[in-house]
């Protein structure tokens, strides 16, 4: 993954999944799901600790200093990590 | 045998054993040992999605959700804080409104923290979550998450991955005597006869993973798992003879050859 490496003078920086990540400019969610290719329909996000229902994928917008996770369902059946 | 289904926040199953999604030795084994346990629930683990390597499968390719109820686990989790979190972002995946409540209270035996677990049942209950708590073996416990509307309560038999088997058989009974909902052995199970005994001890259903997964051969452990979950329901059902300290003879005491 880019990282955001094309925006080296970008200014702006998220936490996403608990790493930093710079982005160019103020983006949708959906927008971001986009640029990480990541298929939303398997999903959930949640936005400075906010759920953001799928609805609200292209409506919030995620900019400086937010915090991003991504997860998604992975093999387990009790403490899996 | 007349048909008798599992019926859970009134939705009916009519496989009391289910299983996990981790530590197979690939997704393929995964999915025929899935197929072979008869199971129709499987538990999943909520986890970032891994930034930094797309290449890995989802395991939603390796799981088809028409066919499998999906019950989104907080394993992992040691707030309640956490495990709220855990089960709302699971939530939203789409796909159920349940969730396996785990709070972890100590990493070396993964007992839960009981406080923990009633404030998180508390809360998810109240936000509309169909919650089973994995619990310890604790009838009070499990009365008190019964009280705070837990629509099952899962009682470990022994150390999650222990493979130790039910360690204290008496309060699964005792648990199962009292409880209103019904009651899962959730973790412990090694071996087919602990799952056999799980069953026979009147609990309702037995979750497991590692016993399968772990397994040299997990498809015929699977396998060996139904067939054990069926067949201590079926002896539960039947209602076992009485213990007695001697013998009873089973063949007529008369007309024994050479007696007088």
């Amino acid at each position: 993954m880019g990282r955001g490496r094309e925006y080296a003078f970008s200014r702006l920086r998220i936490m996403l999944n608990g790493d930093p990540y710079e982005i160019a400019a103020p983006l949708t969610v959906g927008q971001l799901l986009a640029r990480l290719e990541i298929d939303s329909r398997r999903v959930a996000v949640e936005h400075n600790l906010a759920i953001v229902k799928r609805a609200a994928y292209d409506t919030v917008v995620v900019s400086d200093g937010d915090q991003v996770e991504v997860v998604n369902f992975v093999g387990g059946g009790a403490h899996a990590g | 045998m007349p048909a008798d289904p599992l019926t859970l926040a009134g939705r009916t199953f009519r496989s009391r054993l289910i299983v996990g999604t981790g530590k197979y030795p690939s997704n393929p084994v995964m999915v025929q040992a899935h197929a072979e346990s008869g199971a129709e629930m499987v538990t999943v683990a909520v986890r970032r999605v891994n930034l930094s390597d797309r290449s890995q499968e989802s395991l939603l390719d390796f799981i088809d959700a028409d066919k499998y109820f999906l019950l989104p686990n907080t394993a992992g989790c040691y707030t309640a804080e956490d495990a709220v979190r855990t089960a709302h972002l699971a939530r939203e995946v789409g796909l159920s409104n349940w969730v396996k409540l785990e709070v972890i209270g100590d990493e070396r035996t993964l007992f839960p923290d009981n406080e923990a677990l009633l404030e998180a049942t508390r809360r998810l209950v109240r936000d509309d979550f169909v919650v089973l708590p994995y619990t310890n073996d604790d009838p009070v416990v499990c009365r008190k998450l019964e009280d705070a509307g837990a629509a099952a309560v899962m009682p470990l038999g022994a150390p999650i991955g222990s493979g130790l088997g039910i360690q204290n058989a008496n309060n699964i009974r005792i648990i199962k005597g009292a409880a209103g909902v019904p009651v899962i052995v959730d973790a412990g199970v090694g071996t087919p006869s602990d799952a056999a005994l799980a069953m026979e001890l009147g609990a309702d259903g037995v979750l497991m993973n590692t016993g399968i997964a772990g397994a040299r051969d997990p498809v015929v452990m699977a396998r060996a798992m139904r067939l054990a979950v069926e067949a201590g329901r079926a002896g539960f059902l039947a209602g076992r003879i009485p213990r007695k300290p001697y013998a009873t003879a089973s063949s007529p005491l008369e007309g024994v050859v050479g007696s007088a």
